[in-house]
């Protein structure tokens, strides 16, 4: 365990991230996540972090060398798109039983490296340490090793098991992966001046082919996209590119950084989320490709580009601004991108009242600071209750949330739409945002409120209207749908029985 | 009737199993303001947790004691102790469900004698009960999880009582069972004028409905009051051969009679429930029940053109499959592909010639020239690469909803099933055209022939008019 802990001080001491900078010698040591409050913690583990970064590879299998419950409880429930290989949804697991955390389970995953290319033939396997393997000493790395020399195709060990962090440690130690065993491996066939690399965008929904037809447009290519639907070759030539985005905040920034260092390949922070943040990022990423030596004229090609799209998404926009203006927003998500959807959400006219920075940088709550005021309502830990609460005292007109979340809207009958991971529907660039606004504006007008917030006829005391007419003409069938509060007593008894 | 064989390969492929923790933590779900806990890292609970809310597409309560690397090598005492109090402030729950992992369980955790400790060390909780349960997962799977928390509850709570409530059933659940099920299964009862006390009871926590008020815990399920009480019952029903150890363990700690029943879905399980209940009661089976039988009667009728003869494909935990297997094969369907997650002794039981522990792979392969797939929603991918039609039946139901709502047991539920069974091939039905029946005798004479090109069409009866290329 001595190199996984090493590697772990390694990304803890990221000299790319601010926040660890920041800190003493003794506080780095501990860690980019507070420690964990046994019986009142929430989150997935570093072997989720892993995978959730590295799933999103369409063409190599994932194989989960632990006990059943790491891959069978959660296989196949990312959203993460194909445009090509769907083995990346077939899960992979040593399911390893009593007598081989006895016994060790190396063997069993040696052979099922072996069944795996035997019938599948990916062109890599990757296979993702956990919890159990690790404490009884499975070195997944010498496994890895051997597969690789006997078989002679890339085997990758991903060493995070989920006992050493949270989902974020996670993410860089799937990069750290990357950097090890892949990236620079293979070559491209050919290489342009317009490549790119874009870092920790995961194509969930297929963001990723919202923004992808805007860069062709441009004739810029997107040479490797880590990792959303990539195929292995690609994450392995990646450092051919000239220039490089990093999506996700700092989930990725390890891999960023050191492919800088290492292969010169400059990089910025961008967002596919909100106009001004898409129309920022294709800016940038046309600045870095000229720096690098392409033609000029992507400069103002650029500009031409962006100002069409940005255009014609106002246009689409202001449809629903007049609808949406004022509508108080509670966002919660893991952090990481909050405040790259608060200024999209405020291009929409909305007034975002309290947002969510649990896993968010200094530098992230500082951005969020700028684009909301100096009183925005940040919460570090924001209980269930107090959202049930915010939301039931119409603090908040809608929540955008992850899926786990979202009963704590639908319980008090408001609004909810999904963010993260799970959700169906794809928000980024400029059609992605319109998208968005659409959905909340879908969200928030929906008929299905004002029929739930009805009380039952018999719940209301107050005297109908209908009174004296309960046993008219298709009484029956009036009964239940009324929007009238009813209680006569012919009908109350017919709605007694009913009930 | 079948024989049970174990896959032997070194890597499951597109797992069918689930782990015993989740199991667990789904029968705690099942009891009044309680906090189901995995001893684990947040990762054992956080998955859990997502496969139960995209499921139930419910809020789900449940915890972690957020092991690490260094807690685990020291044991999870201290990460235990926190836990509960934690729990304890915040929620104020009745029951903490507290289940292993397959983490604290390589290490070696003695959690009962934790337990003790923290109790002697802290006099103001002695009122919250915690229910250990040693669930490791590397062992076993999902509905041997939930088994063995039950039996946990009836040694923790049940002790015979002196006074009886005379109209008292107690009902043990397998996991198999949803809210609907349980619903449908208490009306039963209560029609007999008996009252039934389910234990668990996922249906009061688990069925869908918006509370008054927010609760960090469950929403409902069986009441501390109820479990203490267990012994003042009549009788207890179990369903599902997985609550076997259950049931004995009740009867064992107070004596009161059970009776396991391995399947209420088809015609002939529910009439000896009906007659239990019956006999129980000493009350006549309802008009009602002799309707909807009769019903049922008529329905399968109406169904049998459409499913005899059809091959399936099942995949699912041992209670589950022996409950709908066997009403495959009441309704003329050949089990021709088998596949559970685990050892029971009802799986010998089933119609079908072998049943194979396994994983959705292994269903996959054996599934070629099924006409219908029934497993849980991960057979999606299978379904669409084989091209035959697909039921969800099980957990996780993920891309459908009212999973909590479905119905399949008593005449009402097992009507619904047979209406979807057949519905499901009449949908399915291929028109045929002039080329169906061209070169069948041709075809048929040349199956020993070898390399015919009309072979190829022949062993693909849904799509006969390949016979033509």
């Amino acid at each position: 365990m001595a190199s996984l802990s090493n590697k772990v001080q390694d990304v803890f001491s990221e000299p790319g991230c601010d926040k660890n900078q920041a800190k003493g010698e003794k506080e780095r040591k501990k860690g980019c996540t507070k420690q964990l409050t046994p019986g009142a913690a929430a989150g997935g583990c570093a072997f989720d972090g892993a995978k959730i970064a590295l799933q999103p590879i369409t063409d190599v299998a994932h194989l989960v060398h632990g006990p059943i419950a790491c891959e069978g409880n959660g296989w196949d429930n990312r959203g993460a798109k194909s445009s090509d290989s769907l083995l990346y949804r077939t899960g992979f697991t040593t399911d390893i039983n009593e007598l081989d955390v006895v016994y060790g389970g190396e063997k069993r995953l040696y052979k099922s490296i072996r069944e795996i290319l035997d019938k599948y033939d990916p062109p890599a396997i990757f296979v993702y340490q956990t919890c159990v393997t690790a404490l009884i000493g499975d070195d997944i790395e010498a496994v890895c090793k051997a597969a690789t020399a006997k078989f002679g195709k890339p085997i990758i060990p991903v060493n995070a098991p989920g006992f050493v962090g949270a989902k974020n440690l996670g993410n860089k130690l799937a990069g750290e992966a990357l950097l090890d065993y892949v990236i620079g491996t293979e070559e491209p066939e050919t290489t342009t001046p317009y490549d790119i690399n874009i870092i920790g965008e995961y194509n969930l929904a297929g963001e990723l082919w919202q923004v992808k037809p805007l860069l062709d447009e441009l004739g810029i290519r997107i040479l490797s996209c880590i990792s959303g639907d990539a195929k292995y070759k690609e994450v392995a030539y990646s450092h051919r590119a000239k220039a490089a985005m990093m999506v996700c905040s700092k989930a990725m920034i390890n891999v960023a950084r050191k492919m800088e260092e290492r292969y010169g390949i400059p990089f910025f922070e961008g967002s596919f989320y909100g106009i001004s943040d898409m129309s920022e990022s294709l800016r940038q990423i046309a600045k870095l490709l000229v720096q690098q030596g392409a033609p000029e004229d992507l400069l103002s090609r650029t500009e031409k580009v962006i100002f069409r799209e940005e255009t014609r998404a106002w246009e689409a926009i202001n449809h629903y601004r007049k609808r949406l203006e004022g509508k108080k927003v509670l966002l919660i998500t893991g952090g990481v991108k909050s405040w790259s959807v608060v200024s999209a959400l405020q291009e929409g006219g909305m007034e975002i009242v309290g947002t969510s920075v649990k896993k968010s940088t200094a530098e992230d709550k500082e951005k969020i600071k700028e684009l909301m005021g100096e009183d925005a309502h940040m919460f570090d830990d924001m209980r269930p209750r107090d959202m049930y609460a915010m939301l039931k005292d119409s603090r908040a007109d809608i929540m955008l949330s992850g899926g786990r979340s979202q009963f704590v809207a639908l319980k008090v009958k408001m609004p909810w739409l999904d963010i993260n991971q799970e959700r169906h529907h794809a928000y980024a660039g400029y059609v992605g945002m319109v998208e968005l606004v659409k959905r909340i504006d879908q969200a928030l007008f929906h008929p299905v409120w004002e029929q739930v917030r009805k009380p039952a006829p018999w719940e209301v005391s107050t005297p109908s209207p209908l009174m004296g007419e309960g046993w008219g003409e298709g009484a029956l069938s009036t009964v239940a749908p009324s929007p009238q509060p009813s209680p006569t007593r012919g009908e109350g008894a017919v709605v007694a029985k009913a009930a | 009737m079948a024989t049970v064989t174990t896959s032997h390969k070194a890597c499951t492929v597109n797992p069918l199993k689930m782990s015993q923790p989740i199991g667990a933590a789904l029968a705690f779900m099942g009891l009044n303001h309680c906090m189901p806990t995995l001893h684990g890292s947040q990762g054992c609970t956080s998955f859990g947790l997502v496969l139960f809310v995209r499921h139930f597409r419910e809020m789900i309560p449940m915890q972690t004691t957020a092991m690490n690397e260094v807690t685990t090598i020291l044991g999870g005492m201290d990460n235990i102790e926190q836990t509960i109090m934690n729990i304890w402030e915040r929620a104020k729950p009745d029951v903490i469900g507290l289940a292993s992992t397959g983490l604290t369980e390589t290490k070696g955790d003695d959690v009962d004698a934790y337990l003790k400790l923290i109790y002697k060390k802290h006099p103001e909780i002695a009122d919250l009960k915690v229910i250990y349960v040693s669930t490791p997962d590397y062992q076993g799977a999902f509905q041997d999880g939930w088994s063995k928390a039950v039996v946990r509850i009836v040694q923790e709570f049940a002790t015979p009582c002196t006074v009886k409530q005379l109209d008292r059933v107690n009902v043990l659940p397998g996991s198999h069972l949803t809210p609907g099920d349980l619903y449908e299964i208490r009306e039963i009862i209560e029609s007999f004028g008996l009252s039934p006390v389910f234990i668990p009871d996922v249906s009061g926590s688990l069925d869908g409905h918006i509370p008054e008020d927010f609760t960090p815990t469950t929403l409902g399920g069986t009441t501390l009051e109820q479990l203490r009480t267990m012994g003042a019952a009549r009788a207890t029903i179990a369903i599902g051969e997985q609550m076997h150890s259950a049931a004995i363990e009740l009867e064992m700690k107070t004596g009161v009679p059970s009776t396991v029943f391995d399947r209420l879905t088809g015609l002939e399980a529910n009439d000896k429930l009906m007659q239990h209940l019956s006999a129980l009661s000493g009350k006549p089976v309802p008009q009602k029940y002799r309707r909807q039988r009769s019903q049922l009667q008529d329905a399968m009728l109406d169904a049998h053109f459409f499913t005899g003869g059809t091959r399936i494909a099942i995949g699912a935990e041992p209670d589950l499959l022996f409950s709908l297997g066997s009403m495959l094969a009441d309704m003329g369907c050949e089990i021709a592909a088998a596949v559970t997650t685990t050892h029971s002794p009802i799986l010998e039981k089933l119609p079908a010639e072998e049943v194979l522990i396994g994983d959705l792979e292994d269903l996959e392969a054996r599934a070629k020239d099924c006409d219908l797939l029934i497993t849980h929603s991960h057979g999606r991918q299978m379904a669409a690469r084989l091209d035959i039609p697909f039921l969800r039946y099980g957990v996780p139901t993920f891309d459908r909803l009212g999973a909590a709502h479905k119905v399949t047991v008593g005449y009402r539920g097992t009507m619904e099933f047979v209406f979807e069974l057949g519905n499901t091939f009449l949908a399915d039905e291929h028109e045929v055209t002039p080329a169906t029946w061209t070169n069948s005798s041709e075809a048929s004479s040349c199956v020993s022939g070898g390399s015919c090109n009309s072979c190829q069409g022949t062993t693909d009866a849904d799509h006969p008019q390949v016979a033509f290329s």
